[in-house]
């Protein structure tokens, strides 16, 4: 497949250590790959043959009843939309506001910075597992459960985001800024025209990152909604399917559902993730 | 105060270093404060305050309505100590951690050596080993809890085994911590493979030249160039490892696992706070919870500091 591109570098020869390797990363994948493909086989099964006694990998008949059911009976596109109207919000809103505050942190002076960081920085240690029930008391207060404001607006202080791009616009060069100011820009140019270019790739990291999480978090939504209507894609599948009695090859089936849009954009933006968390300074601090 | 910073030539840097440290602060403190605001007023609203609020009910008897709440003072706290169940549920969170935290370092690790010394096929091996995470934490759960089920799982047929993986209390935890390996490892072998990729190859000539093997190269070069990371692996998977709670509750359909041996710390809370009613209870279970994982943090951070000054 990729072997193409790389037979033009004379490096890459099938040396014996190279075979190998590459014998033991096929084992390996087709370790990783096989509760996916598991997975995907049932949910091509009948759900009779899915529970059959004992278990076979293939199906014997191959049909996309399950798929079929799904779409047709389930509240699968209202989770669908409400999974992207959460995610891209929550993605939005931390993106920005994570970016604004990392500088802010980072490069400039203000009263009190050193214990709001502090603060900040303590943050890290709680979560919506960790504050659970005061956090759902606190966003009833203000009567927002049950509405996409209490889905969305609790994700959206993660203090590791502001951590992270905190360390990454240290590590700017002052003199690109100065230069800027020199010539007449106030600190929000600078920052949209000269800081934030430069950090794309950290910024795409976060974002992803975040989106990632923010598509695949369970606990916040399952504790803030009950109306089946407002459920995201792993409430809607893991609470309501479960309820019917669980139905295998539908589970299945839904289960790829949530994640394939996931997967596809990872396939997409692999080199920019890996690049991405290189330039955070995550992995090499 | 740009204009005066025009007068400066180009040559004259020490000048220029006092000259735009004078604008720096100027602007810096006009505007600082309004960078952070937008962050700080959800951080304020979504964390500080619910964390005072906890703290507060804490020392109430309130119900999930937060009507008629009485002071009990200590009471909560007193009632947790003594709560065998409570600290049979942090017992199941900290074993999940000493299981899941050892292996996944190392199996992340392991996995980036690999896909980082292959040299074909780099994007297939970053996809295999990274798509797990990309699954929602139910759908993993969820596809796990089939394979592990007895009698029409794939894992024991495949195997040609019959273990209760799922409905005996010495398997129950072991099929949720094999679920989170495969589940999560692909995070942290994404952290690894980025800091391999980052240290220089020149290296590894140097060392070739002075008749480094391939274990020399490793043990002086990988690994301490990878120690950073690995702390931040570490760091990340204990606090991420005491949050138990998603894959444990679902792979037990939504209860505590059989004989209660699934139950985590998490789980336990919320049970208290939604289930039984007990907001003020639920709370200071959360403000202990804060406090270990507290503690936690705090030592990690004290350990990094007296290695730095032992490096020294």
């Amino acid at each position: 497949m990729s072997s193409t591109g790389t037979r033009l570098k004379p490096r890459s020869s099938w040396t014996p250590s190279q075979i190998v390797l590459t014998l033991v990363g096929v084992a390996v994948s087709a370790v990783f790959v096989a509760p996916i493909a598991a997975a995907l086989f049932t949910s091509l099964k009948s759900e009779a043959e899915a529970a059959e006694i004992p278990p076979h990998w293939l199906p014997e008949v191959w049909t996309g009843q399950a798929w079929k059911a799904l779409w047709e009976t389930g509240n699968i596109t209202n989770w669908f939309v409400n999974s992207l109207v959460v995610s891209v919000c929550v993605t939005s809103v931390v993106l920005t506001v994570s970016a604004l505050a990392g500088y802010g942190f980072a490069r400039t002076e203000f009263r009190g910075k050193g214990v709001l960081m502090g603060l900040v920085m303590s943050g890290l240690m709680v979560s919506p597992a960790v504050l659970g029930v005061p956090l759902f008391t606190t966003v009833q207060q203000m009567g927002m459960v049950d509405t996409y404001w209490g889905m969305i607006l609790p994700q959206c202080a993660p203090a590791a985001m502001v951590y992270i791009l905190y360390k990454f616009f240290q590590g700017i060069p002052r003199e690109l800024e100065e230069a800027a100011f020199i010539d007449g820009a106030g600190r929000w140019r600078v920052f949209f025209t000269i800081v934030v270019p430069l950090a794309r790739p950290s910024l795409a990291a976060v974002g992803i990152f975040t989106f990632i999480a923010s598509w695949n978090n369970f606990l916040w939504p399952y504790m803030v909604t009950n109306n089946p209507d407002l459920m995201t894609m792993p409430n809607g599948i893991a609470t309501v399917m479960n309820s019917y009695g669980i139905q295998w090859a539908q589970l299945m089936a839904g289960g790829l559902m949530a994640g394939l849009p996931l997967i596809i954009v990872f396939v997409f933006f692999q080199r920019q993730i890996v690049t991405g968390v290189a330039h955070t300074g995550l992995a090499g601090q | 105060m740009t204009t005066s910073a025009h007068t400066v030539l180009p040559g004259a840097r020490a000048r220029t270093a006092t000259a735009t440290a004078t604008v720096r602060r100027k602007q810096g403190f006009q505007h600082g404060g309004w960078f952070v605001a937008p962050f700080l007023a959800l951080f304020a609203l979504f964390v500080v305050w619910p964390l005072l609020r906890g703290v507060y009910l804490s020392f109430t008897d309130a119900n999930i309505s937060g009507d008629g709440a009485n002071f009990v003072g200590l009471d909560n706290y007193r009632e947790a100590l003594h709560d065998q169940a409570m600290w049979d549920a942090l017992g199941h969170s900290a074993y999940f951690t000493l299981l899941v935290v050892p292996c996944i370092t190392l199996l992340a690790f392991l996995l980036a050596m690999l896909a980082h010394h292959i040299e074909r096929g780099k994007w297939l091996w970053r996809l295999c080993f990274f798509v797990p995470f990309l699954l929602p934490s139910t759908v993993a759960a969820n596809m796990f809890q089939w394979l592990f089920t007895q009698g029409i799982g794939l894992v024991n047929e495949t195997f040609g085994i019959t273990t209760p993986w799922l409905t005996d209390k010495s398997y129950a935890m072991i099929a949720i911590v094999i679920e989170t390996l495969w589940w999560t490892v692909g995070f942290s072998f994404l952290l690894y493979l980025a800091a391999l990729q980052g240290i220089p190859g020149h290296l590894y000539e140097a060392a070739k030249l002075d008749g480094a093997n391939a274990w020399d190269r490793m043990v002086h070069i990988t690994l301490p160039m990878l120690r950073n990371i690995t702390g931040l692996v570490i760091a990340l998977q204990v606090l991420a490892s005491l949050q138990l709670f998603d894959q444990a509750v679902v792979m037990m359909d939504f209860g505590p696992g059989p004989e209660l041996s699934t139950r985590s710390f998490v789980q336990y809370t919320l049970e208290q706070g939604f289930t039984s009613y007990r907001v003020g209870y639920a709370s200071a279970m959360s403000i202990i919870f804060f406090v270990i994982i507290a503690v936690v943090a705090l030592a990690r951070m004290w350990l990094l500091r007296t290695r730095e000054e032992g490096a020294r």
